[in-house]
């Protein structure tokens, strides 16, 4: 056996490993929820000049197809054909901040490109259908996790869990 | 731990042991094919795995089950006796691991006198988890995909929204996050089948027993010494583990208190601690180094404190390394409950000293230990430099498949011959390294940022 498939095979038989290195901490305010679920990066981008309003952007993982709507499904008026908007500009710059420009074009089956671009990359154009009402619920529901009540019991399969675990 | 502690605990295991580790790795390479169709060899391990409980009482129904995967109908409940038989070969892993530990250290621990827990009635929500959990294991990992991850989500959901279901759901939770974020599993280079295998394993087991407390517990008074910290944490979840020695009507025992809370994976590195903010006076106590006066607080029988912010109150000062010199050697460990047998719950705190840093081993004489370099947590000051410089360590003892290692809570280092003390908890009501400060200053507090997002959007 080489070292590598033994490297594998210990890798393979230990409980705590790295399975996906944790997301980095950024800037929330402007994004404040990116994810890369179902196929698609997905996120929800802040109106620049209504705090009641947001934006529901995606990009789906194989066909790059994008969509851009308010809250209310309302297109982006900021989409032509195959230009994205601002808020998809923003979705990509915080996705690759949030997970690094690697898992990010992994993720979206393209190279980044010098400098972590991932938007260079893309060819896609406007989706025929918008996911925007799933994607708001996963921030809705990502939300929910903030309210949660804390537990003053053990959670034993945590040690599953710990923090930063190892490669 | 003197050198001589170390040398018999890192002394060769038991045969025994890597005998029931390869019957556990045969089941789990299986349920990475899919117990669905099964082949020559995954139907082998499968007998193999039941023949080893031949002489228990789990052993007649594993048998049934084995049976009825090798011919391709593996059901619900079968697959629960295979994981309970899983967890069984495990179980007796962690009783002669940690037996080896103690014996090697001189750690007394109590008996355990409690009865197992009640099973559960199997309510709804765990009915709706344990169908998922079937699903893919009749799929195999290699043959998950975005849709059966996202299949899921409402039964995670669910159950997250029961308070007394909080184990399994936090369990699933972070079991769904890893195999969203490796879906479509089949392009992965390698799966990680012992760790989705003891995910799901467990999982399997709380949808029928839901994780309810093992025993009533004891009412406890005294003084709490924290020893240290260890934290947890998944994408959308974190726990705070606290090791300390427990001083209660002339005895010491070792015990620990865990408080958990829902994050989400943005929330990273010292900002975990904001979600735990329910809980000052177990987080004052760990960022002052300080004692706490305990009144009345429930102690369950595996030595897990209930956590009352009630009943506790901010002590004396308290040096978690004068309270590992002078206290740990004579504290009583607790035992284990029945169900919670598995080397990964095996995490118990040792003072070392007087040793070196050999790249990433302690070294005292010629006994070696490795040390859990790579997974300092961010929530704390701790850093592999630190380490490398210090001289005294308050860690726990930990078991995987690379053998034992040190995970370290706290060291006192010699940094440009400076004295430097940290302690994993030093931060726990805030960062107090200048660059921490700044960094999270210009991020911002993503805590609040979303706590002010949900006020707004879940509770118009
Ligand atoms: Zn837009």
């Amino acid at each position: 056996m080489s070292n590598e498939d033994a490297d594998d095979l210990a890798w393979e038989r230990s409980a705590v490993v790295r399975v996906t290195p944790s997301a980095k901490a950024r800037k929330l305010a402007k994004v404040p929820f990116v994810e890369m679920a179902g196929g698609r990066l997905q996120g929800v981008v802040s109106s620049g000049s209504d705090i009641a309003r947001v934006y529901v952007s995606s990009i789906a993982a194989e066909t790059h197809a994008f969509s851009c709507s308010t809250n209310n499904n309302r297109r982006c008026g900021g989409l032509g054909g195959s230009y994205m908007c601002k808020h998809l500009d923003a979705l990509l710059k915080e996705a690759v901040l949030q997970y690094g420009a690697e898992r990010v074009a992994a993720y979206l089956g393209v190279e980044a490109g010098p400098g972590g671009d991932v938007a260079g990359a893309l060819d896609g154009t406007e989706s025929a259908d918008n996911p925007a009402a799933t994607v708001f619920n996963r921030f809705l529901r990502h939300l929910a996790y903030l309210e949660l009540p804390a537990r003053p019991a053990p959670v034993p399969e945590m040690q599953w869990f710990p923090a930063g675990a190892v490669g | 731990m003197l050198s001589m502690h170390l040398a018999a605990l890192t002394g060769a295991l038991p045969d025994g042991l890597d005998d029931a580790l390869d019957l556990v790795g045969g089941f789990d390479d299986a349920v990475t094919h899919g117990l669905g169709r099964v082949g020559e060899p995954e139907a082998a391990a499968i007998e193999a795995l039941a023949a080893a409980l031949s002489a228990a009482p789990l052993g007649p129904s594993a048998a049934e089950a084995a049976a009825k995967v090798a011919s391709g109908s593996a059901s619900e409940e079968g697959l629960g006796v295979l994981a309970a038989g899983r967890a069984a070969l495990l179980g007796a892993v962690h009783d002669a691991l940690l037996d080896r530990f103690d014996t090697a250290v001189g750690r007394a621990r109590a008996a355990w006198d409690e009865p197992a827990p009640v099973p559960a009635s199997g309510a709804n929500l765990l009915a709706g988890a344990r169908s998922w959990l079937h699903e893919v294991a009749v799929t195999g990992w290699r043959g998950v995909s975005h849709d059966l991850v996202a299949a899921v989500d409402p039964t995670v959901e669910a159950l997250l929204a029961e308070p007394s279901l909080r184990r399994v759901a936090m369990l699933m939770d972070g079991l769904a996050a890893e195999l969203r974020a490796s879906s479509p599993v089949a392009t992965m280079a390698r799966v990680p089948a012992r760790r989705w295998g003891d995910l799901w394993s467990r999982a399997m087991l709380l949808t029928w027993q839901d994780g309810a407390p093992a025993g009533p517990g004891e009412q406890v008074s005294g003084r709490l010494l924290p020893l240290g910290v260890d934290v947890h944490e998944h994408p959308t979840g974190v726990q705070a583990q606290v090791h300390g020695v427990l001083e209660s009507g002339g005895t010491r025992r070792l015990v620990r208190a865990s408080v958990s809370a829902g994050k989400v994976d943005t929330i990273v590195g010292p900002a975990v601690w904001g979600v735990l903010d329910a809980f000052p006076v177990l987080l004052a106590a760990l960022a002052g180094h300080r004692a706490v006066e305990i009144d009345g607080m429930t102690l369950l029988p595996g030595g897990d404190l209930l956590w009352s912010e009630e009943q506790a109150e901010a002590g004396e000062p308290a040096d978690p390394f004068a309270t590992a010199r002078l206290q740990l050697d004579d504290a009583t460990a607790p035992p284990v409950p029945p169900l919670e047998r598995h080397p990964v719950r095996i995490a118990e705190p040792v003072l070392l000293e007087d040793y070196r840093i050999d790249g990433s081993d302690l070294v005292i004489d010629d006994h070696r230990l490795r040390v859990e370099l790579g997974n300092l947590p961010g929530s704390g000051p701790l850093t592999p430099e630190l380490v490398a410089a210090s001289r005294a360590c308050v860690g726990l003892v930990r078991w995987d498949a690379a053998g034992w290692s040190l995970r370290p809570l706290a060291v006192q280092a010699t940094v440009k011959k400076k004295p430097v003390v940290a302690h994993g908890g030093d931060w726990a009501l805030g960062p107090t390294d200048p660059k921490i400060v700044k960094a999270q200053a210009r991020s911002g507090d993503a805590v609040t940022v979303l706590r002010e997002r949900a006020g707004r959007l879940l509770r118009k």
